[in-house]
């Protein structure tokens, strides 16, 4: 950003460095920290010295306890880990425990899968968006971006019953098919979201004090970001053509076709412009998951493990002995361990799951994508102004939830 | 009633009622909720002052960060043992008259959290007005919850509502000065061992060596 | 998922090193190619391999399949440690997830380590990430990383007694949460 206009001299920044350094505490209850994070930061006047990240005042316990859950009753769990996306969480857990099962899944149950997971990622964007806006001053956007989520959750309670916390996704497949009318109700929203997003560009990207706010802020080389491990928009924004859906392909991804948008900026403008471009992206796979829904089962041929449905318990004794089995006891899964990892809204959401053999498991770890992107948080902000800490903050999209698990 | 009628025709430019009713009815109208984002909770919390819900309505939308401008906190989701005592911090720097609502089942009882990490329960650390089931509540479900909890406001006496003056992180520095480096730390240090006795270091470190 | 190396992708030939395990892979003969002693014990299982590394030599063989020319695990995706419970020996885990951005392949390497001794040499002069990786192992698990710059609490309150993810700490602490 260089400026253009002359500076007479007595107005002229200081940029010597003042023989006092302050320290401030932000957070952990600040509306721009995306919940309870605490940022420690050493001030210099009004640059910043040193940002050090404060996290754990969201600490809930998560991982342990996993091992105190059946394995079925770990996806509540997940759904508030990220619970920005909550979909995305299902399936990474969901998706490592079949790998230890070894289970198939049905072609409908993965086109679901990939459709509410891309639905969820948008739901997920708008409130980045929302709320990354309204901490640099644009208040607007945010009414408009949650009236956009707002559908979208209508959609995903329509599936699953649960607006933020659905859990729709489980071991072996669903929870149920989706509702009559779900399509047309999609439909609607495909037809109306891309002028959503124009809206979006109308308000933000052409606003000069936008970015002004944005552009050069922020900054983290592809080198660097590589080496913070950096994902999913925040890398992409460095301009590293990564996306765990192109690179390890899971519940078919490879069969679709997207672009994966990257920047070159490596600033808060670029991640902007990367995940403002996923939201057509993502529109993309939902319409052709759309097409090619056709009718079939939604939860693999696995008796022991997918509970059966309600009918066939009425009708048949082996069925309610799976189901009473299943529920009672939890089912076994082989011992061993792995780490799957999938593309949540945030970056690289990765599942270690290690089993013993038994119904509960020995160890589960997530991968936070938020976690590692915070991590670099202090080489960013250093040397910015202490409001831009807020713009990279909002540009790095963290959910607390997730880091502090 | 006598007495008001007489009032009423004699100065019929005058209105008579309780103190109690007025200073109720201000105060209902316009409750000021700090903002307390804790988890999921606090999107549903957003949510309502969204275009759909439009917690406006009822006087309600107006979130402020600084609990000294704040009426009402809304503690919208989980509170980790970490957290407890600095929410407890800002409950204490909400300037009396202050209500709470405990948001989702986490704040409530801990909901699925029964580990070692969460408060079972916000009412542990501060009074608790109105609870809201749910998980998280629906925004429907704060509305609702904003509109009992000015049905309680209708109930109570301005007798009730003293500000008594608790002693505050505040008061350890003097007007004027800036908060340094060392000064605003060691509050937070000291104001976290004063209020958390199971980490004594002596017990602490007893259990360490044992 | 390819989750393995592609095999034609292995500077080191395969066939000249003599491997223990029964199907040695790529990257396997690479690392005991460049130093025998790195390679402890290699698992295969669901699509996944894991080299279990001496702890001694962690850093040396990261810092090898960083740059090692036809790996280049560039990108630490994640660190996480394993409590196997109190009674087994040796008791702890630590699993080095690495993903090469350029290759798009992924490894784990683990590290086991005792009870009694439960110290392992830090990565973070390797990847910068590894620094709260490292600290949350330290904050849930006890385990020591050896050279990490600020090696401290992370999660859990810096007077927090007790690591709460080993298997011997009670699911709901020791005593429940009061102000007073």
């Amino acid at each position: 950003m260089s400026s253009t206009v002359n500076i007479p001299p007595q107005f002229e920044v200081i940029d010597r460095p003042l023989d006092t350094q302050m320290t401030i505490s932000f957070g952990p209850q600040h509306p721009s920290t995306h919940g309870v994070l605490r940022l420690e930061m050493v001030l210099d006047g009004e640059m910043i010295v040193r940002a050090t990240p404060d996290i754990g005042y969201l600490h809930t316990g998560m991982e342990k306890l996993f091992e105190y859950k059946k394995w079925q009753q770990g996806i509540v769990i997940t759904d508030r880990m990220d619970y920005l996306n909550p979909l995305g969480n299902n399936l990474c857990y969901v998706m490592a425990v079949e790998k230890l099962l070894g289970i198939e899944i049905p072609e409908r149950a993965q086109t679901i899968r990939v459709l509410m997971c891309e639905l969820q990622r948008i739901a997920s964007h708008m409130v980045w968006l929302g709320t990354h806006a309204l901490d640099i001053g644009a208040m607007t956007v945010f009414f408009y971006c949650f009236r956009e989520r707002e559908k979208i959750l209508n959609l995903i309670e329509a599936a699953s019953g649960g607006r933020m916390t659905p859990s729709y996704f489980r071991i072996g497949g669903l929870m149920m098919d989706l509702p009559a009318g779900f399509e047309r109700r999609l439909k609607q929203f495909i037809a109306g979201f891309p002028g959503s997003v124009k809206e979006f560009h109308t308000l933000l990207s052409g606003n000069t004090i936008f970015q002004k706010r944005t552009q050069g802020v922020g900054y983290i080389s592809a080198e660097d970001a590589i080496d913070w491990g950096l994902t999913g928009p925040v890398l992409r924004g460095s301009g590293i053509e990564i996306d765990v859906r192109r690179t390890n392909p899971y519940s078919s991804y490879e069969t679709y076709d997207f672009d994966i948008p990257t920047e070159q900026g490596c600033d808060v403008w670029a991640r902007y412009m990367v995940r403002m471009r996923e939201l057509n992206e993502s529109l993309k796979i939902v319409e052709q998951a759309l097409a090619r829904l056709r009718p079939g089962p939604i939860k693999a041929d696995a008796p022991k493990v997918v509970l059966p449905d309600r009918e066939a318990m009425k009708t048949h004794m082996d069925a309610l002995i799976h189901h009473f089995l299943i529920v009672a006891e939890g089912f076994d899964v082989p011992a061993g361990e792995i780490y799957h990892p999938i593309e949540g809204s945030k970056g690289e959401l990765g599942c270690y799951v290690k089993s013993d053999g038994g119904p509960k498991p020995a160890r589960v770890h997530f991968r936070g994508p938020s976690f590692i992107n915070l991590s670099a948080l202090p080489q960013m902000a250093e040397g910015e102004m202490v409001a831009d800490v807020v713009a990279i903050i909002g540009s790095l999209d963290i959910v607390l939830g997730e880091i502090d698990r | 009633m006598g007495l008001e009628n007489i009032i009423a025709e004699a100065l019929p430019e005058v209105l008579t009622t309780r103190l109690d009713s007025l200073i109720n009815w201000a105060r209902k109208s316009s409750l000021w909720p700090a903002t307390f984002g804790l988890a999921c909770c606090a999107i549903e919390m957003m949510n309502a002052t969204s275009a759909r819900n439009d917690l406006a309505r009822f006087g309600s939308e107006v979130f402020r960060a600084s609990p000294r401008q704040a009426d009402v906190m809304i503690v919208s989701g989980r509170v980790s043992r970490k957290m407890a005592p600095v929410l407890r911090r800002i409950y204490d720097q909400m300037p009396e008259p202050k209500w709470v609502i405990s948001m989702g089942a986490c704040a409530t009882s801990g909901g699925v959290f029964d580990n070692y990490a969460i408060v079972q329960g916000v009412d542990k650390i501060v009074p608790v007005d109105v609870y809201i089931p749910g998980c998280p509540p629906r925004p429907e479900m704060l509305i609702h919850a904003v509109m009992m909890l000015q049905d309680k406001v209708m109930k109570e006496s301005v007798r009730d509502r003293k500000d008594v003056n608790v002693e505050e992180a505040r008061e350890a520095v003097p007007p004027g000065t800036l908060p340094g480096s060392g000064i605003s730390a060691t509050n937070e240090a000291a104001a976290q061992q004063q209020s958390r006795p199971y980490t004594i270091a002596s017990r602490h470190e007893r259990r360490r060596s044992s | 998922m390819s989750k393995e190396p592609e095999s034609q992708q292995g500077p080191e030939q395969a066939a000249t090193t003599e491997s223990s395990t029964p199907t040695p892979s790529p990257l396997v003969a690479a690392l005991q190619h460049e130093n025998a002693v790195w390679v402890a014990d290699v698992i295969e299982a669901f699509g996944e391999l894991t080299v279990i590394v001496p702890r001694e030599h962690i850093v040396n063989a990261c810092r090898f399949l960083k740059t090692a020319t036809g790996w280049e695990f560039n990108m630490l995706a994640d660190i996480c440690g394993v409590d196997r419970g109190p009674e087994e020996e040796p008791r702890f885990e630590v699993n080095y997830h690495l993903f090469s951005t350029t290759r798009h392949h992924r490894v784990r390497l683990k590290v086991v380590l005792n009870e009694t001794d439960a110290h392992v040499e830090s990565v973070t002069g390797v990847w910068r990430t590894a620094n709260w990786h490292e600290r949350e192992t330290f904050d849930m698990f006890g385990v020591i990383f050896d050279g990490h710059p600020d090696l401290r609490r992370i999660l859990l309150p810096d007077d927090w007694e007790g690591h709460a993810l080993r298997k011997d700490f009670p699911l709901r602490g020791y005593e429940p949460y009061s102000l007073t």
